[in-house]
């Protein structure tokens, strides 16, 4: 086992472009102080533009596999290189602090990173223009509906910009209409800000949805047992959900998370 | 029956939001709705039922302590001994209505709501300071913790006499038996507080880079503020309480409603006495009153002071 190495961008970097790598995993593994191996030689390329989505069952290391990205938990070894300037990542609880309003709470991460006044504020706006809550912007969390909450957690990661984009499970405490409107809302930010994103979740239909790329991994410990490449392109519409094709990948991925399983 | 149907969405979002700021599984808030939903009318009767309880019980048994007072004063008492529960029209004419009494006994009040108050503000100031210490390291707290219990354990009233002989009986003297008194409730609530913060939401100010300051600030005091007035208004009674307990101590510098009392008792003046007594329950109810209201202001609307029944 060599030491886990990770390594952060210079912050003088050149501008990043379309297609720069933000994520790079190279046999990481994850053991936990009690001897639980979460994770087992993954390995992990994500860019800009891409939307990668990693499906798997319950407990074979998908948030671990999100910790490790953000630097919330160490890798016990392999190589992590983390090239994004900024790391949104989005909790499968919206964790909003109740005692701020929906304003308060897309402005808590610019406060945090020592944003400026002006700029913080044209960033609050933006965002909560693009996740649809103006005029929701005086209520506190608990006076908002679960997918009202997701939308204002989106927006608070949005102020930063970020070129990576980590999501944990961010829709499956919703319906399923309030999910796929998201879904689309999602999708069509990333049209527009074409971050590189790593998307975990249970349900195999989301993870074609929305993904350029979608990794299926094994039971415990996780590895990637499978890798999808989902050919239709960017511009997708609720209606590909009933295409054959789309039927056709999903079954594919259905059969490796089973295969994966046992 | 209209109205009730018109309040009722508002009723049923109160319930559901109650249960996902509790961290109830959305899926399980959708049930929980349809429950709401059913229950909604049943839950709005009780209400209000509970609200004209809460006014027409409490008279009920003013009622009986009433009478049970005459009671005891007409029927129990000679007409000798009636100085030890005199009637309470006697308690208005001669006690509240006297001047002279009410003179003394205004002062008193005057006096004792200074010690209080200041004692409460140093309670306050070394509660808080004492709370964030030991939130920000585990050795601060176990090694700080046990005293603020042995604070708790120990008989303040044992340490009066003691405090007595090394402050004086003034003022100062009367203060420290509050701050010893009215400590533990503000460390413990504070603490309590400013530990019980989500995970979730200490990893989402790990992640962007929190400092220890700004941590505490944005995140551990707001969230730990409902228990932190919790604590101030245990405290604000208890402090009450040592500053008569301190009066009737030390019986030197400016008489409170501690040594008002004790004389009135020594002068067996019984209405005068009964009048004290009152005036000084209302001084504890008010700080309590007061307390939950800055609470209030200062809480703000997020926390569902339902839950405790405030
Ligand atoms: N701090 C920890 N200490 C010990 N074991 C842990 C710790 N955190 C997670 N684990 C274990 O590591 C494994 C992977 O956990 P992880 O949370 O990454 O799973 P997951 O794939 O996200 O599961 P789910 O889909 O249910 O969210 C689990 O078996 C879990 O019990
Ligand atoms: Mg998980």
């Amino acid at each position: 086992m060599s030491a886990p190495a990770r390594s952060r961008p210079d912050t003088a970097g050149s501008i990043p472009s379309s297609d720069t790598r933000v994520l790079h995993f190279r046999d990481v593994a994850k053991t936990f102080p009690d001897g639980t191996v979460a994770l087992e030689g993954v390995d992990l390329d994500i860019r800009r533009g891409e939307f990668v989505t990693v499906v798997g069952p319950s407990g074979c290391g998908k948030s671990t596999l999100l910790r490790i990205a953000s630097d919330l938990s160490p890798a016990t070894s392999g190589d992590v290189q983390v090239d994004a300037q900024r790391i949104g990542y989005v909790f499968q609880d919206a964790t909003l602090l109740p005692w701020r309003s929906v304003l308060k709470n897309v402005q808590l991460l610019g406060e945090l990173h020592g944003m400026g006044r002006s700029s913080l504020n044209q960033a609050t706006r933006d965002a909560i223009d693009l996740v649809g809550l103006t005029g929701h912007e005086k209520k506190l969390p608990r006076e908002l509906s679960g997918g009202m909450r997701m939308r204002a957690s989106l927006a608070r990661s949005l102020t930063l910009d970020p070129d990576l984009f980590l999501f944990d499970e961010p829709f499956g405490a919703l319906d399923e209409i309030t999910r796929e409107r998201l879904n689309d809302e999602l999708l069509s930010m990333f049209r527009t800000k074409r971050f590189g994103a790593l998307f975990i979740t249970h349900s195999v239909s989301e993870a074609v949805y929305m993904s350029t790329r979608v990794l299926v991994m094994s039971g415990r410990p996780g590895h990637i047992v499978g890798s999808f490449d989902v050919p239709f392109g960017t511009d997708r519409t609720p209606e590909l959900r009933f295409t054959p094709e789309f039927a056709a990948l999903a079954g594919e991925v259905s059969h490796a998370l089973r295969e994966g399983h046992s | 029956m209209s109205a009730p149907s018109r309040v009722r969405p508002s009723s049923i979002e109160g319930n559901t939001v109650t249960a996902t700021e509790q961290g109830v599984e959305p899926t399980v808030q959708a049930e929980g709705e349809l429950i709401a939903a059913g229950t909604a009318p049943l839950v709005r009767r009780r209400r209000r039922g509970s609200r004209l309880l809460n006014i027409a019980a409490p008279l009920a048994v003013f009622g009986v302590l009433i009478g049970a007072w005459y009671a005891i004063t007409y029927l129990v008492l000679e007409p000798g001994r009636r100085f030890l529960m005199p009637p309470p029209q006697e308690v208005i004419t001669e006690g509240f209505l006297d001047e002279q009494a009410m003179e003394k006994i205004g002062d008193a009040l005057w006096n004792t709501i200074e010690v209080t108050f200041t004692g409460l503000a140093f309670a306050i100031v070394i509660g808080m300071a004492w709370a964030v210490a030991m939130s920000q390291a585990k050795v601060a707290e176990r090694s700080l913790f046990p005293y603020a219990v042995a604070l708790q354990c120990i008989p303040i009233l044992a340490l009066v006499p003691l405090i007595g002989f090394w402050f004086g009986y003034d003022f100062p003297a009367r203060v420290i038996v509050c701050v010893l008194i009215a400590l533990f409730p503000i460390v413990s609530n504070t603490l309590f507080g400013l530990q019980s913060v989500d995970r979730g939401q200490h990893e989402l100010f790990d992640l962007h880079g929190a400092g220890r300051l700004t941590r505490l600030m944005k995140l551990q005091f707001p969230a730990a503020m409902p228990a932190i007035f919790a604590g101030f208004r245990i405290s604000a009674g208890l402090s009450v309480v040592g500053a008569i307990v301190g009066d009737v101590f030390f019986r030197q510098g400016e008489p409170g409603l501690g040594i008002v009392l004790d004389n009135f008792r020594s002068r067996i003046q019984g209405p005068e006495l009964f009048a004290t007594i009152i005036v000084a329950a209302l001084l504890g109810f008010a700080t309590f009153l007061v307390f939950g209201w800055l609470g209030k202001l200062a809480v703000g609307r997020w926390y569902d002071t339902s839950r405790d029944g405030a």
